[in-house]
Protein backbone atom coordinates (compact mmCIF):
# COMPACT_ATOMS: atom_id res chain seq x y z
CA UNK A 1 0.00 0.00 0.00
CA UNK A 2 1.08 3.57 -0.62
CA UNK A 3 0.60 7.01 0.88
CA UNK A 4 -1.21 9.67 -1.11
CA UNK A 5 -3.16 12.89 -0.93
CA UNK A 6 -6.60 13.54 -2.42
CA UNK A 7 -6.15 16.43 -4.87
CA UNK A 8 -9.34 16.27 -6.91
CA UNK A 9 -12.18 14.19 -8.24
CA UNK A 10 -13.49 12.93 -11.59
CA UNK A 11 -17.03 13.09 -13.00
CA UNK A 12 -18.11 10.34 -15.35
CA UNK A 13 -21.65 9.64 -16.57
CA UNK A 14 -21.03 6.85 -19.07
CA UNK A 15 -19.20 4.14 -17.13
CA UNK A 16 -19.14 0.46 -16.22
CA UNK A 17 -22.39 -0.52 -14.45
CA UNK A 18 -20.48 -1.71 -11.39
CA UNK A 19 -18.88 1.73 -10.97
CA UNK A 20 -22.26 3.37 -10.41
CA UNK A 21 -22.26 5.51 -7.24
CA UNK A 22 -18.52 4.99 -6.74
CA UNK A 23 -16.48 8.10 -5.95
CA UNK A 24 -13.46 8.56 -8.22
CA UNK A 25 -10.68 10.62 -6.65
CA UNK A 26 -7.51 12.10 -8.13
CA UNK A 27 -4.69 10.99 -5.82
CA UNK A 28 -1.13 12.33 -5.71
CA UNK A 29 1.26 9.67 -4.33
CA UNK A 30 3.41 10.93 -1.41
CA UNK A 31 6.72 10.00 0.20
CA UNK A 32 6.73 9.22 3.96
CA UNK A 33 7.83 12.88 4.37
CA UNK A 34 4.56 13.79 2.59
CA UNK A 35 6.35 15.19 -0.47
CA UNK A 36 4.61 14.56 -3.83
CA UNK A 37 6.20 11.77 -5.87
CA UNK A 38 5.23 10.24 -9.21
CA UNK A 39 2.17 10.60 -11.42
CA UNK A 40 -1.31 11.38 -10.16
CA UNK A 41 -3.85 8.60 -10.62
CA UNK A 42 -7.57 7.91 -10.34
CA UNK A 43 -8.68 5.88 -7.32
CA UNK A 44 -12.02 4.44 -6.23
CA UNK A 45 -12.85 5.19 -2.59
CA UNK A 46 -14.28 3.00 0.18
CA UNK A 47 -13.54 5.37 3.09
CA UNK A 48 -15.27 8.67 2.26
CA UNK A 49 -11.96 10.58 2.07
CA UNK A 50 -12.25 14.29 1.36
CA UNK A 51 -10.26 16.95 -0.46
CA UNK A 52 -6.69 17.44 0.77
CA UNK A 53 -6.70 14.45 3.13
CA UNK A 54 -3.68 12.16 3.44
CA UNK A 55 -4.79 8.62 2.69
CA UNK A 56 -3.33 5.23 1.89
CA UNK A 57 -4.28 3.33 -1.21
CA UNK A 58 -3.63 -0.10 -2.62
CA UNK A 59 -3.19 -1.22 -6.20
CA UNK A 60 -3.92 -4.36 -8.17
CA UNK A 61 -6.88 -6.71 -8.15
CA UNK A 62 -6.98 -6.53 -4.34
CA UNK A 63 -8.27 -2.98 -4.62
CA UNK A 64 -11.65 -4.33 -5.74
CA UNK A 65 -12.03 -6.48 -2.60
CA UNK A 66 -13.49 -3.71 -0.33
CA UNK A 67 -16.55 -3.65 -2.59
CA UNK A 68 -17.27 -7.40 -2.58
CA UNK A 69 -19.60 -9.03 -3.51
CA UNK A 70 -19.89 -6.31 -6.20
CA UNK A 71 -17.22 -6.75 -8.88
CA UNK A 72 -16.00 -3.18 -9.20
CA UNK A 73 -13.39 -2.88 -11.98
CA UNK A 74 -10.78 -0.79 -10.16
CA UNK A 75 -7.02 -1.20 -9.91
CA UNK A 76 -6.43 1.38 -7.18
CA UNK A 77 -8.62 2.16 -4.20
CA UNK A 78 -8.36 4.46 -1.20
CA UNK A 79 -8.55 2.02 1.73
CA UNK A 80 -7.69 4.24 4.71
CA UNK A 81 -7.43 7.82 5.96
CA UNK A 82 -4.09 8.59 7.63
CA UNK A 83 -4.14 10.19 11.08
CA UNK A 84 -0.36 10.56 11.47
CA UNK A 85 2.89 9.33 9.96
CA UNK A 86 6.04 8.77 12.07
CA UNK A 87 9.20 8.63 9.99
CA UNK B 1 -6.76 3.79 -12.95
CA UNK B 2 -5.38 6.35 -15.34
CA UNK B 3 -6.78 9.21 -17.38
CA UNK B 4 -6.16 8.90 -21.11
CA UNK B 5 -7.27 10.32 -24.45
CA UNK B 6 -8.43 8.17 -27.36
CA UNK B 7 -6.04 8.78 -30.28
CA UNK B 8 -6.77 5.89 -32.61
CA UNK B 9 -8.00 2.35 -33.07
CA UNK B 10 -6.51 -1.05 -33.83
CA UNK B 11 -7.88 -3.59 -36.28
CA UNK B 12 -6.87 -7.24 -35.89
CA UNK B 13 -8.22 -10.18 -37.84
CA UNK B 14 -6.21 -13.03 -36.36
CA UNK B 15 -6.58 -12.90 -32.61
CA UNK B 16 -7.69 -14.84 -29.60
CA UNK B 17 -11.33 -15.95 -30.18
CA UNK B 18 -12.35 -14.42 -26.86
CA UNK B 19 -11.38 -10.99 -28.22
CA UNK B 20 -13.79 -11.23 -31.13
CA UNK B 21 -16.24 -8.33 -31.28
CA UNK B 22 -14.21 -6.22 -28.88
CA UNK B 23 -13.23 -2.70 -29.91
CA UNK B 24 -9.52 -1.95 -29.44
CA UNK B 25 -8.49 1.68 -29.03
CA UNK B 26 -5.11 3.40 -28.78
CA UNK B 27 -4.88 5.56 -25.66
CA UNK B 28 -2.43 8.32 -24.82
CA UNK B 29 -2.17 8.80 -21.04
CA UNK B 30 -2.85 12.42 -19.96
CA UNK B 31 -2.45 14.41 -16.74
CA UNK B 32 -5.59 15.66 -14.92
CA UNK B 33 -4.94 19.02 -16.67
CA UNK B 34 -5.14 17.25 -20.07
CA UNK B 35 -1.45 17.36 -21.01
CA UNK B 36 0.05 14.33 -22.77
CA UNK B 37 2.19 11.89 -20.82
CA UNK B 38 4.74 9.43 -22.17
CA UNK B 39 3.79 6.19 -23.92
CA UNK B 40 0.70 4.61 -25.46
CA UNK B 41 -1.56 1.75 -24.45
CA UNK B 42 -4.01 -0.46 -26.38
CA UNK B 43 -7.22 -0.85 -24.45
CA UNK B 44 -10.48 -2.78 -24.87
CA UNK B 45 -13.47 -0.42 -24.99
CA UNK B 46 -16.58 -1.39 -22.97
CA UNK B 47 -18.31 2.02 -22.90
CA UNK B 48 -18.33 3.02 -26.62
CA UNK B 49 -15.77 5.81 -26.28
CA UNK B 50 -15.02 7.96 -29.32
CA UNK B 51 -12.01 9.61 -30.95
CA UNK B 52 -10.37 12.36 -28.80
CA UNK B 53 -12.54 11.62 -25.74
CA UNK B 54 -10.93 11.55 -22.32
CA UNK B 55 -11.52 8.21 -20.64
CA UNK B 56 -10.67 6.23 -17.50
CA UNK B 57 -8.70 3.04 -18.14
CA UNK B 58 -8.17 0.25 -15.63
CA UNK B 59 -5.14 -2.02 -15.99
CA UNK B 60 -3.93 -5.35 -14.69
CA UNK B 61 -6.17 -8.24 -13.68
CA UNK B 62 -8.92 -5.78 -12.66
CA UNK B 63 -9.36 -5.09 -16.38
CA UNK B 64 -11.09 -8.47 -16.65
CA UNK B 65 -13.74 -7.41 -14.13
CA UNK B 66 -15.26 -4.95 -16.59
CA UNK B 67 -18.52 -5.85 -18.28
CA UNK B 68 -18.07 -8.56 -20.92
CA UNK B 69 -14.35 -9.07 -20.23
CA UNK B 70 -14.57 -12.05 -17.91
CA UNK B 71 -11.90 -14.66 -18.77
CA UNK B 72 -10.63 -12.66 -21.75
CA UNK B 73 -6.91 -12.07 -22.34
CA UNK B 74 -6.89 -8.31 -21.65
CA UNK B 75 -4.89 -6.17 -19.23
CA UNK B 76 -6.29 -2.74 -20.02
CA UNK B 77 -9.96 -1.76 -20.33
CA UNK B 78 -11.77 1.55 -20.76
CA UNK B 79 -14.42 1.66 -18.03
CA UNK B 80 -15.62 5.28 -18.12
CA UNK B 81 -15.88 8.43 -20.22
CA UNK B 82 -14.78 11.52 -18.30
CA UNK B 83 -17.17 14.47 -18.12
CA UNK B 84 -14.98 16.67 -15.94
CA UNK B 85 -11.91 16.53 -13.72
CA UNK B 86 -12.01 18.82 -10.70
CA UNK B 87 -8.70 19.70 -9.05
CA UNK B 88 -8.51 21.35 -5.63
CA UNK B 89 -6.11 24.26 -5.75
Amino acid sequence: MYLGRVVGCVWSTVKDANLTAQRLLVVQPLTPQLEPTGKRLICADCTGAGAGEVIYWCRGKESSFPFLPAEVPTDCTVVGIVDSVCS
Amino acid sequence: MILARVVGSVVATRKDPRLEGKKLLILKPVTPEGKDEAGYVISVDTVSAGFRETVIAVSGSSARMAEGCKDTPVDSTIIGIVDKVHLDT
